[in-house]
This record gives C-alpha cells, structure tokens and sequence, in this order.
C-alpha cells in the first residue's frame, strides 16, 4: 500500500485516523489487530458514506424529486414533511439510508463481538476498580423511563440498560470500544471533546463563577463528566443516569482515570433526591433528544429547583431545526425515523427559550450560544460537520438563576 | 466460564421495527450480507498488509507481532486511502447513479433509433 499518499492522490488523501490513536483506560476492552481492522474498516465505511454518498442527496432532491414533486403539486415543498414525501421514494436517497442504515448495525455488531467475547474479565475488572466505592451509587428501584424503554437508541441492541449476566457493563463497552467508527476521533482523545469544550467555555464565559458542585445528568459512561471532573478537582461532582451498567463502567474508567472527585449515581433527571439549590452548575451533553417532550419539561424544571441563586445550566445538543433548510431539516430528521431517535424531530423543532421559560426561568436569564469541541488536532482532524448530526460544535442554551 | 452465546448475541437486532428502504426485501438482504462480506475482505486484506510490512521489516513473524503492530501515521493514512479507494470500488454503482443523475444520457438503444432514421424509408 506504499503507493498512497497526499503527493499523488491530493484531497482523497483525508482519511480517518487509525483507531490505535484513540484514547486508552482500564476499562476500554481489548481488541485484536482483525478486530481493530473491522472498526478501521468501518471508520472509513462511514466516511465514504457521509462525504461521497451523502452529497448527492441534495442532487437527486434539486434534479428529480423536488422538480417532480412541483408537477404534481404546483408548488415546492414547504416544509420538512413535504421534503419527505417527495424523497421517500428516491432510488439514490433509498440507496443512502439502506447504506447507512447498514453502518450504523454493523459498528454495533463490531463493538458487541470484541466485548462480549471478554464479558467476564471486564465484569471482573469494573468490580474491582469499584471496589464498594462511594462514589458509585447503585439504585435498583430507578426505572427504566419509556423514552428510553421502548426502542433502543441509535440502533444499539438492548440500550444503554439491558443486563446479560449480573453486575454488566456490557452496553457501556461496546459504546466505548465502538464510538470511533462515527466519531473517527473528531470528539477528542477519549471521546470527551464537549466536556473539554465546556470546561474552555466556562473559563472564557464565566470566569468569576463559583462552582464548588456540579451535577451532570444523563451522563451515560461520563465521557464528557470526566474532563469536566478534572477541569474542576476540588468541586464536588455528580454524574447521574438511569442505566446500571453505563455507571459501572463510567465508574471504574473514572477512576483510571484520575477523576476521583466524581460520583455516579443512578436516578431519573426528571426527579432527583438532592436538596433544592444545590448545585452551582448543572450541565449535559447530547442528552435532551434522548428524552420527551413532558420529560425535558420536568427536567428543565429540575434544574431550575436544583440551581443555587447565580447557578448556570448548560446544555449541549445537536443544532435545532429553525433556520435550516426544509431539506437539510429533513435530513437531519433521518435519525428520528431510522435511527432509533424517537424525540429527535420534536425536541430539535422546539425554541428551548420557551420550555426553560415555561418552567419558570426568567427570559432575561435564558441564553442560546455555540460550543466547540476541543480535541488534540496533532493527532485528529479540525472540527466540521462531516456528518449530519454529528459535527463538533454544539448548539448550546441554559440560563443563570437569578442572584438572591 | 461465560454462559452467553456471544456469536448470537454479538448479532442481536436493536429493538424497534427496522425499515426496508429498498423495493425489494430480498435485495435489502443481500445488500447487508455483500457490506459484511466487503468488511471482512478489508479486515484480511489489512492483516496482509500488516504481515507483509512486518516481513519485510523483521523477516519473522508471530501472531504477537501481529497483534501488537502499530502502524506509524503515514501507514495508517496509507491504509485508510486504500479503504477509500476500496470503497469507491465496491459503490462504482451508487456513483454512476449520482453522475447519471447529475447528467442524464440517451440508452444506446434511444440513440439507436434516431441513427436508424430513414432506414424504412
């Protein structure tokens, strides 16, 4: 393979990273070279999908569906819904969506064949660097929420929750081992490009803000609460989801990790056991579209008991819909339909000004900004939206709590 | 010792019904096995890779020097090109269909009628 380089093949030479250069920990599952190859392959598979068939939706929208669509209508589409009707049937759209529908089963069927294979030894190494820790807190009597329950989310079989033996982190580790296929490294070292870009945000923001406790909610395996952890190593941290096994395994990297301050503990955003005023930040990362529309109500008003007077809530999500395109609305929405992101349409047509204000923020609190990731760029590419929906720079709201 | 059956469960469906995008369900299938199939041709494909750079670098081989082997920057871009280059390969038929798209052409047949004009005359 000498013969490839930049010299020769210009542009064709933007490739993605070697899965080696992602981030190591305690916990991440060891993967063979064949295994390493199948998610090189796939980093790539996702690659050409995103870059070289993506692109041509939009011509076969402009050439054929939409011209067809005004035949039969008399008018273009005019929103998102009519984008739909007029591509649905497209033959190069259908070949884009079984492609990537494709993509997106097979880096799950990748990530759960080198973690189950080791089911036992990574089961025994979380319990071990967890060690009846109190900084994990397990409560079994938290339910699994329906916007969680009913389907599993992006395509990943048995969801962030499911238990195949006693005491698994089995959903987290394939997350983890798998998560460079779509992210190709564009999200940092360990995944937690969001927490650093946070962190970077806050300095640059809110330099004067005093945060002495912090709660992140919907943290999954808190690869964006340890960087966070870290940026603050005297606060005291809380890092809450409902699924045993992400907090497991998110515990026991933590703690590889060096992010001794921060505690997991399992409980619904919607509801939690702290007293009211507690918490001086309050943060998540791509996690309101993975709820519903009265959940992201009661989790907005969550925040709102939780924050002290002068406490910020920041939220990080994929980019809402208003201001796009109907078609680049559309497909966007692919991941409502097909990926298993049942809130997705819904939450990114909101105004989040108006759910933070119905739940009673002031409006001259409430703000709406951008995040970017921070990431070593020696090692992975610059920020850009490579792919709809997963590019690195972050549509950001929140509010401050009015100062006593 | 594990009591899971990794080989099925490795391969278990997410729940929530799946959508066929193509016509033809049959097609849909052989689509997902021809991707797999491809994906493990790159696997071997970059094993050889692996072994041949290996050979000529030690001019010895083991299964431990393959599974540690690391290729340095420019060979890991070298072989992320190939894959590209791979993929392009295996999707010539999605491309053409985007190039027709953007430029639709007469089938030989079209153009052969209108070259046959005047012949039953």
């Amino acid at each position: 393979m000498a013969e490839y380089g930049a010299e020769r093949y210009g542009p064709s030479a933007d490739v993605p990273p070697d899965y080696r250069v992602a981030g190591r920990h305690a916990m991440m599952p060891a993967a063979n070279h064949d295994e390493i190859a199948r998610f090189n392959f796939l980093a790539n598979l996702v690659k050409y999908v995103s870059t070289r068939v993506l692109p041509g939706t939009a011509v076969a929208y402009q050439n054929r569906a939409e011209p067809a669509f005004e035949d039969k209508h008399g008018h273009k589409p005019r929103d998102r819904r009519e984008v739909r009707k007029a591509m649905e049937g497209d033959p190069y759209y259908k070949i884009w969506s079984a492609l990537r529908l494709n993509t997106m089963e097979m880096r799950q069927q990748a990530g759960r064949s080198v973690v189950l294979r080791q089911l036992d030894e990574l089961n025994a190494a979380a319990k071990s660097l967890n060690d009846d820790k109190p900084t994990l807190q397990l409560d079994p009597s938290v339910e699994i929420p329906r916007y969680i329950g009913s389907v599993d989310n992006h395509l990943m079989p048995g969801s962030y929750y499911t238990e195949l033996v006693a005491d698994d982190v089995s959903p987290a580790a394939n997350y983890d081992v798998g998560i460079f296929v779509t992210t190709q490294g564009l999200f940092g070292l360990h995944t937690d490009g969001a927490g650093h870009g946070l962190v970077k945000w806050l300095a640059d923001n809110h330099p004067d803000l005093k945060i002495n406790r912090i709660l992140d909610i919907g943290c999954g395996l808190g690869h964006n609460s340890v960087p966070v952890a870290l940026g603050f190593p005297d606060a005291e941290m809380y890092a809450v989801d409902v699924a045993a096994p992400m907090l497991r395994y998110g515990h026991a990297r933590a703690q590889d990790l060096g992010a001794t301050n921060l505690i997991f503990k399992q409980g619904n955003a919607e509801a939690l056991d702290f007293p009211d005023q507690h918490f001086d930040l309050i943060y998540s990362t791509m996690f309101v579209h993975e709820t519903s529309y009265k959940a992201l109500h009661r989790i907005m008003a969550e925040c709102r008991r939780l924050l002290r007077p002068g406490g910020l809530h920041v939220h990080l999500e994929q980019p809402p819909f208003h201001g796009m395109s109907p078609f680049e609305q559309f497909l966007r929405d692919w991941d409502a339909y097909y990926n298993n992101e049942p809130f997705w349409s819904t939450v990114h047509s909101l105004q989040m000004t108006d759910v933070m204000a119905k739940v009673g923020f002031d409006r001259a609190s409430l703000f709406e900004t951008k995040v970017t990731a921070v990431v070593d760029e020696t090692i992975f590419p610059k920020a850009g939206d490579f792919d709809y929906g997963r590019g690195c720079v972050w549509y950001t709201f929140g509010a401050q709590a009015e100062a006593a | 010792m594990s009591t899971i059956d990794v080989f099925k469960l490795a391969n278990t469906r997410a729940k929530g019904k799946r959508p066929n995008f193509l016509d033809d369900p049959a097609v849909e299938r052989v689509l997902s096995i021809t991707l797999a199939v491809a994906g493990e041709l790159a696997v071997t494909r970059e094993r050889l890779d692996t072994v041949e750079r290996l050979l000529a670098k030690n001019d010895l081989l083991s299964q431990a020097a393959i599974d540690a082997y690391e290729p340095s920057e420019q060979e890991a871009q070298q072989r992320a090109m190939w894959h590209q280059e791979y993929l392009a390969r295996i999707f010539r038929i999605v491309q053409q269909e985007l190039e027709a798209l953007e430029r639709s052409d007469p089938s030989s047949e079209d153009v052969g009628a209108t070259l046959a004009e005047g012949e039953s005359d």
